[in-house]
């Protein structure tokens, strides 16, 4: 008797299984998807959308990349009405402009087209999601937990800043000292936040001031490409070279260099294929039923993993991505 | 088709040039002919079917203006900024073309008073107003704008798929077409763009009848920046950058001719559709932009080679005829 309830619960729970599993419709085959970055030369914008045509032979989707040469307010929008045209089933586009895009996208939706933004958003009437490369919360945390690695959870620390009411720059610093309070981080204490203004000279000459007012710093995080960059031609060139750990977010172009000679250990920025890849990957569950952008669907996106649809429709692609000598070579941007 | 066997040789050519585009489109996407796609496709010129109207009587004259896009830019932020402080859409719209007015005026003043060539004075004028509208704007956009008007931009005549602004331009067009080919004014710009010292003796107003074209300028670039900021429902200061280059290729693709007195409105109406449709084309089939870049720059060369070409072929078998070669049926 328990035995056969056993049996049929189990039976029952199966069922339920393979109905839930039903619910969730496959990928649907030969989709055609259309990406659509800010401008097509832009090195950072050929790696982004290189993600969206991984995707595309993964999923068996037709993508195609398309895009003007400027990113003028409108030069994209004979690109969105072509879109239409050819009756594409999704779009995915970096906006140029907030608004200008709209009327235009609200006739490529009622002509039944999916909208998914990637790294730069229109209003949110405009799209269904939108892919956001990392969120505040993120890079905050993500570059403690980098340079608490490089420095062994040991010694004093700064931040180089941008300017004093840069509003992203804050809120990263604000996470960056929740993550601090964390036990782990006992060991290290943050001494000064400087502000080098975005201003190449003076990131260069607070670096220096860091690094003379403070014997016992061990590590500067440079949340600012024009800080860190700075920051990292001061410390090339000074005896702490190789015993003060910098990081912070760069491009690794900007910060190759710095990185082969051996002043920086690793950096962080996003992926930005996994952006175009991600984005590629939630414009065919769209299309294909698997999520419709309300709030806490989930769906999978390949090597990535699976998501959950956040506020408003925007997905999160992830913590920020670590550069350093072992990768920093198959990026160009 | 007797209309057509009226047109002037160019003409001709060019009405033959559209529907080759329009078959050549149609064969090479099926989604070209469609309506909507149409639609779509020439909506996106309908700034430089206005412009080119007025661009068509300055070159007539043998004049030029390269400041029209700058102007449209200008006018754009004039419209945006003063819509965002709050002033009634209207007077907005006034002012707009009260600036557009007034940068054509500079223009013409400059040509005319201190006999300045306009290609050199637009070129400033053209750094000059762009760098207004940025003042204005920064790299700001303005949006937001009541759906009235952003309508006016972006809709169609209802009913049709016809795009408003192009219904506008086409209705302008045939006025422009009336005041060049069928009033003493628009014959007297003929006469100064072929010999304007002669023009000059037979006691035309050379002067004043410039000045007048560079404010009409002025004025239709204006109503372009009106336009453009509806159909965007965006006002921004690099608005319609460059697109001066467009306007000039349809113009003299056109068959009007850059040495002056010789033209139609008919002729560069059609080649802003012949441009647009090519344009058109090749972006349903994913040609890339640099390639339309250059297939811009061919067309621009093209636009002056080859009706020169054609006169030259033209004026050849004329004189063979005189020469009493050919006896007619």
């Amino acid at each position: 008797m328990k035995k056969r309830s056993v049996l049929l619960s189990a039976l029952a729970l199966g069922s339920v299984a393979t109905l839930a599993a039903a619910q969730t419709p496959a990928l649907k085959k030969g989709l055609k998807i259309t990406l659509l970055p800010k401008n097509i030369n832009n090195p950072y914008n050929v790696i982004e959308t290189s993600g969206g045509t991984e995707a595309g032979k993964e999923i068996g989707a037709a993508v195609k990349i398309v895009g003007p040469s400027d990113a003028g307010a409108s030069s994209q929008v004979s690109y969105i009405n072509t879109a239409i045209a050819q009756k594409q089933d999704a779009l995915v586009l970096a906006a140029n402009d907030a608004n200008a895009l709209l009327p235009y996208l609200a006739r490529a939706k009622a002509s039944g087209m999916k909208i998914v933004t990637m790294d730069s958003d229109t209003a949110v009437s405009g799209r269904t999601l939108f892919i956001n490369q990392a969120n505040s919360e993120g890079i905050g945390r993500a570059q403690v937990q980098l340079l608490g690695k490089l420095i062994n959870y040991k010694g004093d620390i700064a931040v180089l800043s941008a300017t004093p009411n840069a509003t992203n720059q804050n809120t990263w610093i604000k996470w960056m000292q929740e993550e601090l309070k964390l036990p782990k981080y006992k060991d290290m204490k943050l001494v000064k936040i400087a502000y080098g203004n975005d201003d190449d000279q003076k990131s260069f000459t607070e670096m220096q001031g860091l690094i003379q007012a403070y014997p016992n710093l061990k590590g500067v995080i440079s949340p600012t490409t024009v800080g860190i960059s700075a920051g990292a031609r001061y410390l090339s060139t000074s005896p702490q070279k190789g015993k003060v750990m910098l990081t912070g977010l760069g491009t690794p172009n900007q910060m190759r260099a710095f990185v082969k000679d051996g002043t920086v250990t690793a950096f962080q920025l996003w992926n930005p294929s996994d952006v175009g890849y991600l984005a590629t990957y939630a414009a065919a569950a769209l299309v294909s039923g698997q999520i419709t952008g309300k709030e806490g669907e989930k769906f999978k996106a390949g090597k990535l993993g699976e998501y959950t649809i956040g506020k408003n429709g925007e997905i999160i692609v992830g913590p920020p991505y670590t550069f350093d000598k072992a990768n920093i070579d198959k990026f160009n941007f | 088709m007797k209309a057509l066997r009226n047109l002037p040789g160019w003409e001709t050519t060019l009405v033959v040039l559209v529907v080759v585009a329009l078959l050549g489109g149609g064969v090479l996407s099926k989604d070209f002919l469609t309506g909507q796609n149409l639609s779509f496709l020439t909506a996106n010129f309908s700034e430089i079917l206005l412009m080119a109207l007025t661009m068509t009587l300055l070159v007539i004259v043998a004049e030029i203006d390269l400041s029209v896009a700058s102007i449209l830019g200008l006018c754009s932020a004039v419209l945006g900024v003063l819509f965002a402080a709050g002033v009634p859409m209207p007077l907005a719209i006034l002012a707009a073309f009260v600036v557009g007015g007034l940068a054509g005026l500079l223009n013409g003043l400059l040509v005319t008073r201190l006999g300045l060539p306009s290609l050199a004075v637009t070129i400033g004028t053209l750094a000059l107003y762009r760098g207004l509208a940025y003042v204005l704007l920064g790299d700001r956009a303005i949006a937001d704008f009541p759906q009235a008007y952003t309508n006016f931009g972006f809709g169609t005549v209802p009913g049709t798929l016809i795009p408003i602004p192009i219904a506008l331009g086409t209705v302008l067009a045939v006025v422009t077409a009336v005041v060049l080919h069928a009033t003493p004014f628009g014959r007297s710009l003929y006469a100064i763009g072929a010999n304007e010292v002669a023009a000059r003796f037979s006691g035309l107003r050379v002067e004043r009848t410039k000045l007048l074209l560079f404010v009409m300028s002025g004025l239709m670039s204006a109503l372009a920046g009106i336009v453009y900021t509806f159909r965007f429902a965006s006002a921004r200061g690099d608005n319609a950058t460059g697109f001066e280059l467009g306007v000039i290729a349809a113009v003299l693709l056109g068959g009007v001719s850059i040495f002056g007195g010789r033209g139609s409105v008919v002729g560069a109406v059609l080649a802003v559709f012949l441009i647009g449709l090519i344009n058109g084309a090749l972006t349903i089939v994913d040609v890339s932009n640099e390639i339309l870049t250059i297939v811009t720059g061919l067309l621009l060369i093209g636009s002056v080679l080859v009706p020169n070409l054609v006169a030259r072929v033209q004026a050849a078998r004329q004189r063979r005829r005189l020469r009493g070669n050919t006896v007619s049926p």
